[in-house]
């Protein structure tokens, strides 16, 4: 315990309505940098909804109310000067059906970058770098660097998946938002996007909302469970399975709701 | 209780056939295991009728549009000629071309694309990636559906009240080309916004997330892939802006006009033209004595003109399509 712990992600006292029904009840949490987050509880409890407070994606969805603080990166994300592009730059989303645009594989990694630049200021051979460098990190630069050309829509759904992390990576984000990510994969591949994923630990900040209790374990440092809009406990995930503090999460994580 | 169950399950694996409508699955080993049974029979039968149906149907759509298209060559073989594209009318109607009536023609579809095409596609654009769901957009939406309904004699007065006598420019051109925009408008409106929403959602999803604008995701990512809809939903277009008499009779089209042969500049804005729809219309209808193949040729060199505007509307698809992102 020298330095000071540094959190990427602080909520205080959030709360978020759509329309008049209240998906988020008063959550403060803080979720240290460079750690993986589990984010479990039950279907319809608000960890997509939580998740898109991140990265203010929210507001896009229909009615939204939002009270509250969250701090990314120290910094209040509801502050009038803040730019929702240079934000969302920080943090990216990862969804739970993978969605690679439908452009090349190599397009699909440039995307951002040339969203977030001039035009004339991007080299080819500058490019090629960075597309192979964010392939390289999600292991996908062996099987896919002779197919930089192809659709990524026509790529296998983990290739997928793993392309929209890497495409989020020229942007050098500080926080990667996985919304089950592996819910659309077999357990192969879900072991390589865990795989990919214990890679990226420690020089980002990821947070992963997920069903599989067993994934939770296996990958994230700490754990948060949910329910009914509410956070009931976040703490390490070794003592959140092992010595749950509340009933509920004990409940939960021996399957007794669905 | 759990494993109760199972174990219930597992001793009496026929306890599923208890289903009344089911007959049972023959044994292990049994001759007529997967075999036809006499309801698999009925539901073929049944299959082979609503096949048989469907392509009836199809039959019934395609024969008599090929019929009609052969009937009008033949009929129209005595008269079609490049002299007869080129050159005018002659003999009160009775003989000569069609050149003053085909590019009249020419000028209004292309003209009143100029107008509905762009307006239309941008509209539609802003009406379903940038408003917001309130009341102003849901009035605006329900309007464009309604006048999408509108028959064309209705924007043929409106087009004579606004643009021949309101805007003064007289029944001209322009004035005709303007109510045929607004006619087509709201079906390209329309068309578009399907276009438009049949993009996935996820596509904008990825954008946003990574900070793109709205006006980035369009370019980028909606556009490119919509682009067939919109085009398709505007070529539906030039056929019925062709192909409509009324909102040009009122506001701009005459009976007869004459022009220099073969010149395509020889229409001003503010001259008065002739339009092949008009043209068919008034020598089937209102000349007698005319011979029989020059209707017909008029219709096919209608039905050319509108295939060939097309044409350019799909070498323009191809174009995008060639290059490097769309
Ligand atoms: N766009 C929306 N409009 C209205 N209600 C929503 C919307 N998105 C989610 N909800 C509701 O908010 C609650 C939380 O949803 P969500 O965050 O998706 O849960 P989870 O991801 O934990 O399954 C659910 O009851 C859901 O019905
Ligand atoms: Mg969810």
């Amino acid at each position: 315990m020298s330095a000071p712990e540094k959190f990427s992600i602080e909520t205080e006292k959030l709360n978020l309505w759509y329309d008049d029904f209240q998906a988020l009840m008063n959550v403060s949490v803080k979720m240290k940098d460079g750690l993986i987050t589990g984010l479990i509880g039950p279907s319809g409890c608000g960890k997509t909804t939580l998740l898109r407070c991140f990265n203010r994606v929210n507001e896009r969805y229909g009615n939204v109310t939002t009270t509250g603080q969250i701090k990314i990166l120290g910094k209040n994300i509801y502050d009038p000067d803040v730019s929702l592009p240079e934000m969302r730059k920080a943090v990216g989303m990862v969804f739970q059906r993978p969605n690679p645009l439908p452009i090349s594989v190599y397009e699909n990694i440039m995307f951002g970058l040339r969203i977030h630049s001039e035009r004339a200021s991007l080299k080819k051979s500058a490019a090629d770098e960075i597309v192979e460098k964010s392939l390289t990190e999600v292991f996908l630069w062996d099987d896919l660097k002779d197919k930089l050309k192809k659709k990524a829509t026509a790529l296998q759904l983990e290739q997928q998946q793993k392309l929209c992390i890497a495409r989020l990576l020229p942007l050098k984000p500080q926080v990667i938002l996985m919304d089950e990510p592996c819910s659309s994969l077999d357990a192969e591949s879900t072991r390589a996007i865990e795989e990919m994923m214990l890679n990226l630990a420690g020089r980002y900040t990821m947070v992963i909302v997920t069903h599989n209790m067993a994934q939770a374990r296996r990958v994230s440092d700490e754990c948060l469970f949910m329910l009914m809009g509410e956070v009931i406990e976040h703490s390490r995930t070794q003592s959140l399975f092992l010595t749950p503090r509340d009933s509920r999460t004990a409940d939960y994580i021996e399957g007794r709701y669905g | 209780m759990k494993g109760q169950v199972v174990a219930t399950n597992e001793s009496n694996p026929a306890s599923l056939g208890a289903n009344p409508g089911l007959s049972s699955t023959p044994g292990y080993g049994s001759r007529d295991l997967f075999t036809e049974t006499p309801f698999v029979r009925k539901k073929k039968r049944t299959e082979y009728l609503v096949e048989a149906i469907f392509f009836l149907m199809t039959l019934l759509m395609v024969v008599p549009l090929i019929f009609i298209v052969c009937y009008l060559f033949y009929r129209a073989a005595p008269a079609l000629s490049i002299d007869f594209l080129f050159s005018a009318p002659t003999s009160g109607m009775r003989g000569g071309g069609i050149w003053p009536a085909l590019l009249g023609t020419l000028y209004l579809v292309i003209l009143s694309l100029l107008v509905s095409a762009p307006i239309g596609v941008l509209a539609a654009v802003y009406l379903n990636e940038y408003a917001r769901d309130n009341w102003l957009t849901r009035i605006i939406n329900l309007a464009v559906v309604n006048l999408a309904g509108v028959p064309s004699i209705v924007h043929a007065l409106f087009g004579v009240g606004a643009f021949v006598l309101f805007a003064r420019m007289g029944r001209s051109i322009l004035a005709a080309s303007l109510t045929l925009a607004i006619m087509t408008l709201p079906v390209i409106i329309a068309a578009t916004k399907e276009a438009l929403s049949a993009v996935p959602m996820a596509f904008r999803e990825a954008c946003w997330n990574v900070g793109a604008s709205r006006w980035q995701t369009i370019r980028g990512i909606v556009l490119p892939n919509s682009i067939s809809g919109i085009l398709t939903g505007i070529i539906l277009q030039v056929s019925r802006a062709a192909g409509e008499t009324a909102p040009i009779m009122f506001t701009g089209a005459v009976f007869y006009k004459a022009i220099s042969e073969g010149d395509i500049f020889a229409y001003g804005l503010f001259d008065q033209c002739m339009a092949l729809s008009m043209h068919l219309f008034t020598i089937s209808t209102q000349v007698p004595n005319v011979p029989e193949a020059i209707p017909y040729a008029t219709a096919v060199v209608l039905l050319g003109t509108v295939l060939l505007v097309n044409m350019l509307a799909i070498v323009f698809r191809v174009y995008l399509r060639s290059r490097k992102k769309w």
